[in-house]
């Protein structure tokens, strides 16, 4: 009996190893700052804030749902955080951030309960109907700066001020800092009992009803913390663009962010960082090299990862939930 | 007054949206796919307009021809694209997740932004000539351009023509043999695939169609997939996926209520379909003539 | 005499035209075994659907222990103690099977916990402790889609015994099961749950097998109880013998 637990479980050991792994990921991160060049830190600051957004997706498509809405979350978190600083005259980034947070979950958690009762493309459409009556109020709504959005004043960081130099430098740290903690969690929760019961809904939503647990609590809990993560990535994006407007909850802003979740797939916190740090190379040099063509070379590369990886590129490294035999035949 | 208005701005907006979207419901309602590239092809069908016009123009052919190649440009690029697009990139993926096929439709509404770029270029097209052909029409003190009220006409024809097809014609109702249940309409001898392929095509057909007749009215240029796809969701989400008259009364809806705050509220112009979009959803999912069940557990 | 775990009175249920339910009545004392026979259509996976609460039946009340179950839904309806497994497998096919049990049991706990390992030593001993007594501890990491028809509905009524039961209903244990394969498996079964109170309602269609496991049988036909008894009572009766059955042979 001894020898199959060992088989079966990871324990303690490893998971704290793997924490450990992760928290050293995220210095190493960090202190990349003081090496890499200020355009390479401004993109790996949109890669984290786009990457955190991705995770609240791919959270939910681990219990069998796809949101073509998180514009709605990603526009609520920006503009939260954009009115707190205007008219509350707060300036520190992270209670910014915060409030982006928390302000997405505000206007998202009363749809929490409706929208966990719908599957597939019904639960597709109606995320993406929220989104686009947030984009239409936010265009017509002139105090907020209607379609142009408006512009936000540099944040401040722990009472420090920073220079206009500076500025991608601090960003780069907290945007890494905060998404790396919040995708820690995120690597806790997938290994959790919840997380596991989030994937048997996702196979079997019956069964897991016949089993005692409610499935649409399980769905509800996680879009308000999928909002909560749109939110924070809203808030960091707003941060470091200085700038908000409704295109942030447009369907095509809500396409790429599922675009980034297909691509990582839902098995690894990592890759969705991955996925969203390539998007972002591929945009930086798209604007320079080939701005009429890299729109298509993202359709032809989402075609084939749907085509022949359909974990997504995570499955390339990542270990899949079934354990691994001993005794048995090859499976992974 | 104000109510005659709204509601001749109302019919000839839904008329546009109801050539737009029928297109998407139908090839949902045969394919139960629902295809975000619909937009992509309505451009490509403006696109295709202008081209044609321009050289109609060019080569100094009477006026009248300007509108009749409409439909042809539209003809064109569905015959070239959807054999193409169904049989390369659809049917790899029959029988999968709905949500996966909704996806693909995304990667190659990304692809065709681009390459209707490369295509055409940047710079917006205009096509006015077939505009002004059908002069204006005056109902007291305002005017309205005949054109607008041809195409009244056309989707009132569309719609007759493509209810009379599916339900009066053999071909038709093999086609809602398959909507029901393609395995058994295959074990019945119907070659499913072929409609599969001429749904589709048809389908494409008319979104194509309905960017032909909107470059006339509107310039071309990118960007022009990217609304329409949206709001013909939302015609086809509230009528129904999958049903024609669903899509005609969605159609009116939306045309309406659009005309309604147009002129009475316009800030809430954008939102309101949406709104009604969002509501319709949560308290008939299936639309407000769901035509094909959704799938039971 | 302690109160029936189960009963049903007077159930009746109908889909537009189609009656699958009248009048069905069935009281059921602790630990019985009990298996329902009738040909298909004839009310017997109804009635588990309205014992469980997958549907509501248009008349008639459903008791467990002497409270009154009929309007739960399945999720309410187990935690009460009623377990089910089914004609098809209902299984996470992508997940494996050990993982299978431990979201039985993470199910089966109440709320799931956001921040304990899904994978423990105790959780994985627990499972692996249940797969033994069905001889499926050998498949525990194994894919499920990867397994035959036969371990499937094993996996499937394993899962059921998670949160122990004190009713358990079977749709068609052996249903898709090689002929050969039936009697092992319905032994498993018996003795993966002989050691518990446990009344079982299973449906089945080989009278063998109906014989050998159950004291009571009781016979559907259109939607009605048309015999309620020991084994040898209802195979003898003229009834199921027409309706169900046919006519056998004296061996």
């Amino acid at each position: 009996m001894d020898d199959t637990v060992h088989r079966h479980a990871p324990g303690r050991a490893p998971a704290r190893r793997q924490l450990a792994a992760g928290v050293a990921a995220i210095l190493v991160l960090m202190g990349c700052a003081f090496v890499l060049p200020r355009w390479l830190l401004f993109v790996g600051t949109m890669a984290a804030s786009h990457g955190v957004v991705t995770l609240g997706i791919v959270l939910m498509m681990r219990g069998g749902v796809v949101s073509f809405g998180q514009g709605l979350v990603f526009a609520a978190g920006g503009y939260a955080a954009a009115l707190a600083g205007m008219y509350w005259g707060l300036s520190d980034a992270l209670l910014l951030v915060a409030i982006g947070g928390i302000g997405a979950v505000v206007i998202a958690a009363p749809f929490a309960p409706l929208l966990s009762r719908y599957r597939g493309i019904f639960f597709a459409m109606l995320t993406l109907a929220l989104s686009m009556v947030l984009y239409g109020i936010l265009v017509k709504t002139t105090a907020l700066g209607g379609s142009d959005g408006f512009n936000l004043s540099r944040p401040t960081f722990f009472g420090i001020g920073v220079e206009a130099d500076q500025g991608n430098f601090a960003m780069y740290l907290l945007a890494v800092a905060v998404t790396g903690l919040l995708g820690l969690a995120a690597r806790v929760y997938f290994d959790s009992t919840r997380g596991l019961v989030a994937l048997a809904v996702r196979e079997n939503e019956l069964r897991v009803e016949y089993l005692g647990a409610s499935v649409r609590r399980l769905l509800a809990t996680d879009y308000i913390i999928a909002a909560f993560l749109g939110g924070v990535g809203g808030a960091l994006t707003v941060l470091a663009l200085g700038h908000v407007e409704p295109n942030f909850s447009y369907w095509t802003t809500s396409g790429e962010f599922v675009f980034l979740a297909i691509l990582a797939g839902h098995h690894s916190v990592a890759a969705v960082f991955v996925a969203a740090l390539l998007l972002e190379l591929v945009r930086s040099f798209s604007a320079l090299y080939f701005p009429n063509t890299w729109q298509l070379a993202l359709g032809l590369f989402l075609l084939v990862v749907i085509r022949f990886l359909p974990m997504g590129i995570g499955s390339l490294w990542s270990r899949r939930p079934a354990a691994r035999p001993a005794s048995t035949g090859p499976t992974a | 007054m104000l109510a005659l208005t709204i509601l001749i701005d109302g019919i000839t907006y839904a008329a546009w949206l109801f050539i737009v979207a029928v297109g998407l419901t139908l090839v949902f309602g045969v394919l139960r796919i629902l295809n975000i590239a619909h937009g992509s092809f309505y451009a490509l069908g403006a696109y295709a307009a202008a081209s044609f016009v321009g050289w109609l123009v060019g080569a100094d052919m009477p006026e009248w021809t300007t509108v009749a190649i409409l439909p042809v440009a539209a003809l064109a690029v569905a015959a070239v694209l959807a054999p193409l697009t169904e049989r390369l990139l659809l049917r790899p993926f029959y029988g999968r997740d709905e949500v996966l096929l909704v996806l693909v439709t995304y990667a190659l509404f990304l692809a065709l932004e681009d390459i209707t770029k490369l295509v055409w270029g940047t710079t917006p097209y205009y096509v006015f000539e077939p505009y002004s052909l059908f002069g204006n029409i005056d109902f007291g003190p305002l005017t309205y351009v005949g054109y607008d009220f041809a195409l009244v006409l056309v989707a009132v024809l569309c719609g007759i023509g493509v209810w009379w097809g599916l339900n009066r014609m053999r071909t038709g109702k093999i086609v809602l043999a398959v909507i029901h249940n393609a395995e058994i309409a295959s074990s019945m001898g119907v070659n499913v695939s072929r409609i599969y392929t001429g749904a589709f095509l048809f389908g494409i057909f008319l979104a194509a169609l309905g960017g032909a007749l909107t470059a006339p009215m509107v310039s071309v240029q990118p960007g022009l997939s990217v609304g329409v796809i949206i709001i013909s969701f939302a015609v086809v989400i509230i009528g129904g996926l999958g049903s024609i008259e669903g899509a005609a009364i969605g159609a009116l809806i939306v045309g309406i209520a659009r005309a309604l705050a147009v002129h009475t509220w316009p800030a809430a112009e954008l939102f309101s379909i949406y709104i009604a979009m969002a509501v319709v959803l949560m308290f008939r999912p299936e639309g407000l003539f769901q035509r094909i069940q959704a799938r039971k557990i | 005499m302690t109160a029936p775990i189960l009963e049903a009175r007077s159930l009746s249920k109908s889909f537009g035209a189609v009656v699958a339910a009248t009048d069905v009545s069935i009281d059921v004392p602790q630990g019985q075994r009990v298996s329902l026979i009738g040909s298909n259509g004839a009310g017997k996976t109804t009635f588990v659907n309205m014992v469980t609460g997958y549907l509501k039946p248009d008349a008639g009340q459903i008791l467990l222990d002497g409270r009154d179950i009929t309007r739960l839904s399945p999720r309410q309806v187990t935690r009460l103690g009623v377990a089910r497994s089914f004609q098809i497998p209902q299984l996470a096919a992508e997940l494996s099977v050990l993982d299978n049990m431990l979201v039985a049991a993470a199910c089966n706990a109440g709320a799931p916990s956001f921040l304990r390992p899904a994978r423990t030593p105790e959780a994985i001993d627990a499972a692996l402790a249940i797969l033994e007594r069905f001889d499926l501890a050998g498949h525990a990491g194994r894919p499920v889609r990867e397994l035959p028809g036969g371990v499937r509905k094993l996996l499937d009524i394993a899962m059921a015994l998670v949160g122990k039961p004190r009713l358990l209903l079977l749709d068609e244990p052996t249903s898709g099961v090689s002929v050969d394969e039936k009697f092992p498996m319905m032994d498993t079964i018996a003795s993966a749950i002989a050691d518990a109170e446990i009344a079982v309602l299973f449906v089945e269609h080989d009278m063998d097998i109906v014989t050998r496991y159950s004291d009571r049988v009781v016979a559907f036909y259109s939607g009605r109880i048309i015999a309620d008894d020991r084994p040898e009572a209802v195979l003898a009766d003229e009834q199921v013998q027409l309706y169900v059955t046919g006519r056998r042979k004296h061996a």
